[in-house]
């Protein structure tokens, strides 16, 4: 293992500054435990070596190393400058008190160490210590931009390599804010990250690809981060109801664009396209439940998402303003947000200090309104059909930023047989990230998703088969992890195919609404058709 | 010459409010922020703060009645500032040390208070001071005095032993962390010297602070070290009160909106609601971010910014 030892080490040039042997990582639990199950981490290809910036075993943000002695002073220069707007009331009140107190308060106590997963899973490594980070950005405020004493709040060098590398490491971190609930102050290491990005995204216009230009870009541009219009996105779901309909046995009609209804669906778009399923099971059981409700075919209103939550504050405010635009259009009373943990936050929670007058339409989990359909009886769940051990991975901004704990759970009980459920260790609002958080799901450029899979996806992948311990761990005998958030899912299917957890452990993974379809006495059994995708 | 150290102890005391009321009014001037709450949100009431729900689990949440429980917020409040849970919690050897120090700190500061309220007791019902509450105050001090002084120095100590013999602790440490450690280390000590060789029933310091506070800026009636070393203290203490809102450690007035503000802010914007007129407000205010997808050039809005066409 390769480990900087001190501040001072992150801004000298040089090779990555640290690398992580795998054979020396903490053994996963069985049927997982020797290295010959552990697949290798890709290395960085030589090429990228020499055209970007490289901090660690990978890349996330392509960072293109300058040209000239001007360049890399230009590029210092802006980020400096957006250093500063970030303490500014106008620039930044989006996030101004929040930021003032992590920065002026840490009495780097590293506490919040041993709550990340990250820093766990790479046998401590110092760059992966949440208050690393966080110290860089603390020094180099005090020293450049308050021009304060090195004696009273240390000392950094503000150059290229500097900056290049504290992107590069905004991005090692899942944002799920386990550290921040024990930091006995209140200093908020993921914010800070957060605010990393935010500088060289709002000031440098310098953000990974997949969340910036293929991501919010692209949504507001196409209507959706996938690509799909309004009507592609029309035929898609057309597709889905016909196939849901072979599946269940009765027809299936989404309602598009109903003026006037109780509410507005909005699923994570990635669903439509990863798992149909997904989608189909909410027509399926909205209708069942004779809800009054409809999609949007409007300019991003058909996809949840909004990864400005993850690095950009204008981007998060564009698309949360068009959601609820659609919605304003439709006149719908509520909108209820699908199985996508951080569309959930941005637009319950984040958006709540931007929606003003007739675009604060009051916006609901989808948790509350299944767990609506159970209480009222309008669907029969037969719980024998889903006779297999299930465990629920809690997604963190549904659960610890949202604290929507026990709807989920209410669910799980009513539709699976006593004993059949077991929760992972830690759950709940103390759970771990999926290891996808912040967008490293979706990120999987050069060998990124090695390192996501070795290090922020690992910790969940124990706890999942700890939560399995004592079953038969073979494909003869399913297991199912339910995960209702789609970024989650994708990282959580990534993690197994990985490991071949299917074939080796049979260890499945899907959402919510699949197992309440799979239990519902109206629908023909077998909607989870176990076929790994 | 007299003067002098009552001088500096209501300078001390003076930088010391100020400071704390600047601290206060700054944080609490701060713009409205968006919500970045996390929980357990400790007021949530319904029984929902025990596990970490929120009002969010209630379907059609915002039709239902607010249950926010101050008892809830209380008994999470008050054992966190007495008795540090999150780090007992979550850094239990950091605990051992942090708790005395911090205990012994509210220790000195209620002794200090008691001082003060003696002081005023014996110029304006003197025959009270003869009686029990004086017999009680004449034990209470002390023993919070002393108490106080122990915790504090053995937690100083105890810190500065963990931050130079912890690697990752001393890697992020800086010469101002030394110091101020030092200079509780420093302060404490000269307040027990005090106490174990002038002044073992507080008499000196009792009479020191009654004159403060009744303005009498007068010599003590003792000579010596018995003569320098209660005022000695005192000022060293004010000094040491006047200098920690200046730094860092004024995170006691932080951590109330710490929590308050930010983690526990879960006050929703209702349709209509009172918060809609400031947000309205902070999306007129202009954006001059820089990077091509904004373009803010600070006459621009954050309204005019995020409400523009980008579909082309």
């Amino acid at each position: 293992m390769k480990s900087p030892s001190s501040f001072k080490d992150f801004s000298r040039p040089g090779s990555p500054l640290a690398h992580i042997e795998v054979a020396e990582q903490i053994p996963l639990p069985p049927p997982f435990d020797t290295v010959d199950e552990e697949p290798g981490m890709r290395p960085l290809s030589e090429q990228a070596r020499e055209k970007y910036e490289v901090l660690d075993d990978t890349i996330a943000v392509s960072l293109p190393k300058p040209q000239s002695k001007e360049e890399e002073e230009r590029l210092v220069g802006q980020f400096l400058s957006g250093l500063k707007k970030c303490f500014s009331a106008d620039d930044n009140w989006t996030f101004l008190q929040p930021l003032m107190m992590s920065v002026e308060h840490c009495a780097k106590c590293q506490t919040c160490s041993d709550a990340c997963h990250i820093f766990q899973e790479s046998g401590d490594n110092l760059l992966y210590r949440p208050a690393y980070r966080s110290e860089i950005i603390r020094r180099i405020y005090f020293k450049y931009v308050k021009k304060a004493s090195t004696a009273v709040h240390g000392d950094i060098e503000l150059n290229w390599t500097t900056v290049s590398r504290l992107i590069e490491l905004a991005y090692r971190c899942n944002l799920c804010r386990r550290c921040a609930q024990t930091c006995p102050i209140g200093v908020d290491n993921a914010l800070l990250a957060r605010e990393i990005r935010k500088i060289a995204s709002q000031e440098m216009g310098i953000a990974a690809r997949e969340i910036h230009q293929d991501g919010s870009v692209l949504q507001l541009k196409a209507g959706s981060s996938t690509g799909m219009t309004p009507v592609v996105v029309k035929d898609n779901i057309e597709f889905i109801d016909e196939d849901t309909a072979e599946r269940v046995g009765f027809e299936v009609t989404t309602p598009w664009d109903v003026k006037g209804a109780d509410i507005l669906l909005i699923h994570n778009a990635g669903e439509i396209m990863a798992w149909p399923e997904n989608p189909g099971a909410f027509a399926v059981l909205f209708e069942a439940a004779g809800l009054s409700w409809t999609l949007s075919s409007e300019i991003a209103a058909y996809d949840a998402i909004n990864y400005g939550v993850w690095y950009d504050d204008v981007q998060f405010a564009r698309v949360a303003i068009k959601h609820a635009e659609a919605a304003r259009r439709l006149g719908v009373k509520r909108i209820v947000l699908g199985e996508c943990g951080h569309a959930h936050k941005a637009l319950t929670v984040i958006a709540d200090k931007v929606l003003t007058g007739d675009l604060n339409i009051p916006r609901e989990s989808s948790m509350t309104v299944l767990l609506d359909i159970v209480r009222s009886g309008k669907v029969t769940f037969d719980p024998s059909r889903n006779d297999f051990p299930i465990t629920l991975h809690d997604p963190c901004n549904m659960v610890r930023l949202m604290g929507i704990v026990t709807p989920q759970r209410e669910v799980l009980k009513a539709i699976t047989p006593p004993g059949r459920f077991r929760e992972m260790a830690d759950h709940g609002v103390n759970n771990y990230c999926c290891g996808g958080g912040s967008g490293f799901a979706i990120m999987s450029g050069h060998n990124f998703s090695d390192w996501r899979h070795h290090l922020p996806g690992r910790r969940k992948f124990r706890q999942i088969l700890d939560a399995f311990q004592g079953e038969e761990m073979d494909v003869e005998h399913p297991k199912y992890v339910c995960a209702p958030c789609s970024n989650c899912k994708g990282q959580i299917r990534d993690i197994l195919a990985y490991y071949d957890a299917w074939e080796k452990a049979g260890i499945y993974y899907g959402g919510l609404v699949e197992l309440m379809v799979n239990a519902m006495v109206d629908a023909q059994p077998g909607f989870i058709d176990w076929e790994w995708r | 010459m007299a003067v002098l150290p009552y001088l500096l102890v209501y300078l001390g005391v003076v930088v010391f409010v100020v400071a704390v009321a600047a601290r206060f009014v700054m944080w609490s001037r701060m713009p409205m922020h968006v919500r970045w709450e996390l929980y357990p949100v400790a007021h949530e009431g319904g029984g929902r703060a025990s596990y970490g729900g929120s009002y969010l689990e209630i379907p059609q949440w915002w039709t239902a009645r607010r249950e926010v429980s101050l008892w809830g917020e209380l008994s999470a409040m008050v054992p966190e500032m007495v008795f540090l849970v999150a780090l007992k919690e979550h850094n239990r050897r950091l605990w051992t040390r942090s708790f005395p120090f911090h205990f012994g700190l509210y220790l000195v500061a209620a002794c200090t208070a008691l001082l003060v309220f003696a002081g005023l007791l014996q110029a304006v019902a003197p025959q009270l001071v003869s009686g029990v509450v004086g017999r009680v105050l004449g034990v209470v001090i002390p023993v919070s005095g002393v108490a106080g002084l122990v915790l504090g120095l053995v937690g100083a100590v105890g810190l500065l032993h963990r931050r130079l013999s912890t690697p990752e602790l001393r890697l992020f440490s800086v010469p101002a962390d030394f110091v101020n450690l030092l200079l509780f280390v420093g302060v404490f000590g000269v307040a027990l010297v005090t106490f174990l060789w002038v002044d073992r029933d507080f008499a000196l310091v009792s009479a020191f602070v009654a004159n403060l506070v009744t303005l009498k800026l007068v010599a003590l009636p003792a000579e010596g070290a018995a003569a320098v070393l209660p005022a000695l203290s005192a000022v060293l203490l004010a000094g040491l009160t006047a200098y920690i809102p200046l730094t860092h450690m004024s995170h006691f007035v932080g951590k109330y909106f710490a929590y308050h503000a930010i983690r526990w802010n879960d006050e929703p914007n209702l349709q209509g609601g009172d918060q809609e007129g400031t947000i309205q407000e902070l999306l007129g205010r202009p954006v001059s971010w820089a990077a091509p997808h904004i373009k803010g050039d600070g006459t621009r809005t954050w309204a005019d910014v995020a409400t523009e066409d980008t579909t082309k």
